[in-house]
């Protein structure tokens, strides 16, 4: 199964890289070192961030560099708020049901 | 609108979106607000959609059963099984889609209801967990398209039809 988004931000160690990735683009090797993993370790978080496309290769000579992909974040974030103001409207719509009732009892 | 809390969180390690929101009422109607079909089928819908529930039965084990419609006529069904009830306090069920005959399409997710009363103000936090976002992605999309406005005055809407 393909992984998604919540997947890839579900785990702690992702994140972490996401967060260090986001401050500057990293060399698999570099990775491995900064959270004391294996080059295997990393490599298989990288295939889960990369897939669901929230970083992005980048060839620099010999190295690959992985870059953060804000606009995957973004979208992500715009679903979130649009769920966010989805329950706000019902929310709303609730209190004008409950002072409807409350009038209705007195 | 108002002063009262609404407070909107996703918690991505435990994949929950946690909802909390204080409504000027007491508990007793609170509870009903969420566990009577009638004023269920009032709100639960953003407008312009509506909610039908068709049927309902609150208790453990119990269901229900309910489509949102669209302006345009079209049905989204979904079905809510009750998997725990401590009344007025607290109650779970597992939310999923579902075709008008009542199949499931899994996976659905878990829904955790909490209402407290104080002075007169009842909070409710809702936690709802999914195992994918997919599901959440797919439960923003059923129905809620971006940039509909609430233009309607539901109030206006709804007085007549109650008194």
């Amino acid at each position: 199964m393909k992984p998604d988004i919540f997947q890839a931000i579900a785990d702690p160690t992702r994140r972490a890289i996401l967060t260090l990735i986001a401050i500057q683009a990293l060399t698999p090797n570099a990775m491995a070192e900064k959270f004391d993993m294996s080059r295997q370790a990393v490599s298989k978080h990288i295939k889960v961030l990369q897939e669901c496309k929230l970083i992005k290769p980048e060839q620099s000579g010999r190295e690959i560099y992985y870059h953060f992909n804000p606009k995957k974040m973004q979208e992500f974030d715009n679903w979130l708020a649009q769920f966010r103001k989805n329950w706000e409207t019902q929310f709303n719509q609730l209190d004008k049901v409950l002072s409807t009732i409350k009038k209705q009892k007195k | 609108m108002n002063n009262l809390l609404f407070d909107f969180t996703l918690n991505k390690a435990t994949k929950t979106v946690l909802i909390t929101r204080e409504f000027d009422a007491n508990l007793s109607m609170m509870w009903d607000a969420f566990t009577k079909q009638e004023i269920l089928d009032q709100w639960w819908a953003p407008q312009p959609f509506i909610s039908k529930t068709k049927l309902m039965n609150f208790e453990v084990g119990g269901r229900r059963f309910y489509a949102m419609i669209s302006p345009e006529g079209q049905e989204t069904w979904a079905l809510q099984k009750y998997t725990s009830i401590t009344p007025k306090t607290n109650f779970k069920m597992y939310n999923s889609f579902a075709d008008k005959d009542e199949n499931p399409q899994l996976p659905g997710s878990e829904w955790d209801f909490n209402f407290s009363e104080q002075n007169g103000t009842t909070k409710v936090s809702i936690s709802i967990y999914n195992e994918s976002l997919e599901r959440l992605e797919k439960m923003i999309e059923m129905g809620f398209k971006e940039g509909f406005t609430a233009t309607l005055n539901y109030l206006d809407n709804l007085l007549p039809t109650l008194s």
